[in-house]
This record gives C-alpha cells, structure tokens and sequence, in this order.
C-alpha cells in the first residue's frame, strides 16, 4: 500500500502552501488507484473555503468536490485524495484532521514554517478511524 | 424498484466494491438505515456515536442537498438518486503541548 506522486507535482503542493501563508492552502490530488495503491497524476489547488479562521482550518465544499469529480472523470481520472498545508506547525495530521478524514483517501500535508514550504507527509486514516497512520510516499522523478 | 445510493470511493470497500446500492425507504433516513443495515461497515463513516449523520457527510437528492429540502427527513421515490458527498475539512490545531516551527517537529 503506497502512493507515489511525481516531483513536479510535490513542489506544486509547496508552492500552493508558500502562496497561502500564513493561511493553509488546500486542493484535490486526482490520479489512478488500485484498491490501495494510488497514482497521483496531477493536482487542483483549492480556495479554502474556511474564511473565518483560514489560518488554522481549511475546507473544500462538497459542490467543489463534485465539480472536480466531474472534472476527474472526463480526463480518466479519479480523486484519490487531498492535501492542505499546516502553517507554523509540523507536518502531523491534528485531532481536528482525524475527525473530519475519510478512510481510503491520501491525505498529504506540508508544513509551512515562516512562509518556507518544510516536511510534506502523507497519510491514511485506519480503518477503525482512531488514528491516521504514516502512507509511504514514492516520489517519481520522470514524465507521467 | 427503489433509491439509487451512491457510493463515494472510500466507502466502496464497505459496500461489497459497488458504486452504487439499490435500497428501499421513503425518506432518506429510511433509506440509509436500510443501506447500513445492508453494509454494517458503512455505519461507523456515516454516523457518530451519537447515531447522527456526521458533520462531513453530505447528501444529495437529484443533485439537490437534503439541508436545503427537510434534511433527512426529505422523501424520495423510486429511481431517486441520492449522493453521498464528503466534505473535506481539516487544520492545523494541535491539543496538548506540541512544538511549532521553527525547530524539531512536534509530536503530541
């Protein structure tokens, strides 16, 4: 069970968390999966739709959730999961991030320490939603 | 005869790997009461403790969200099409006394 994404697309995810700071960024990672291994094949940064505190909470509206899906399917992908930054905290998933996770999805999460993108981490909510647990991140170095 | 539910990937695993269920009912509550009584698993990503939908769960009759008919209470009828729909959300607030950048990685 891993996840593998393409470099050009980790830095991505560090830009995006960089351009919000010092208000976390959020966005979709679309790709290919296989039961529990996932491609990500390509990104969609997303307004984070928490206006009152954007600075320790994110969201993604469910209508912008279906519009991406819609999106996904057309070009043969998937959404496989999601990521948002965490600004001037560590790169860990908060007790707030394991309430509101779905199982299956990756979840990645780059920390942003004085607008400097820092640790990224990707990881899976168990199965008996207790804990996140750490997901093996393969970064690919070649074209798509 | 009945209500199409779909299925949002994550949960598809819980569902026997189907992208949708057929199930019976007159009102959403019916309708998801019947699906978790179908696919047990499912119950524990839908509902909290407290027997309530969760907070980050959505849904849609024909594309229309439940909050904005009489939530789940709202009827639907034969060949409905009710959407399970995940709200993404998540931040930052660490409980207990972790360490913040810059400097060593906090754990709790």
């Amino acid at each position: 069970m891993a996840t593998s994404i393409h470099q050009k697309e980790l830095e991505r995810i560090r830009q995006h968390g960089a351009q919000t700071y010092p208000h976390e960024c959020c966005g979709i990672l679309l790709g290919k999966a296989e039961d529990w291994n996932k491609t990500i094949l390509d990104i969609l940064p997303m307004n984070n739709a928490r206006k009152d505190s954007p600075q320790n909470r994110y969201m993604i509206l469910p209508e912008d959730l279906i519009a991406s899906d819609r999106e996904a399917r057309k070009r043969g992908l998937d959404v496989i999961g999601f990521y948002h930054s965490h600004p001037d905290h560590p790169a860990q998933p908060s007790e707030f991030d394991r309430e509101h996770a779905w199982p299956w999805f990756a979840y990645i999460i780059v920390a942003v320490g004085k607008g400097v993108p820092r640790d990224l981490t990707a990881w899976l909510l168990s199965a008996d939603r207790a804990q996140f647990v750490p997901e093996e991140l393969q970064v690919t170095e070649n074209g798509n | 005869m009945g209500v199409k539910v779909i299925i949002p990937t994550p949960l598809r695993q819980y569902a026997d790997k189907n992208a949708s269920v057929v199930v019976e009912g007159k009102t959403v509550d019916e309708v998801m009461q019947n699906l978790t009584a179908l696919h047990g698993e499912l119950k524990r990503h839908l509902y909290g403790e407290d027997g309530k939908l969760r907070r980050f769960v959505n849904i849609y009759r024909n594309e229309e969200d439940i909050r904005y008919l009489e939530k789940e209470n709202t009827p639907v009828k034969d060949n409905d099409v009710l959407n399970i729909v995940p709200s993404i959300a998540g931040g930052n607030i660490h409980f207990g006394n972790e360490a913040v950048l810059p400097g060593i990685p906090g754990r709790k």
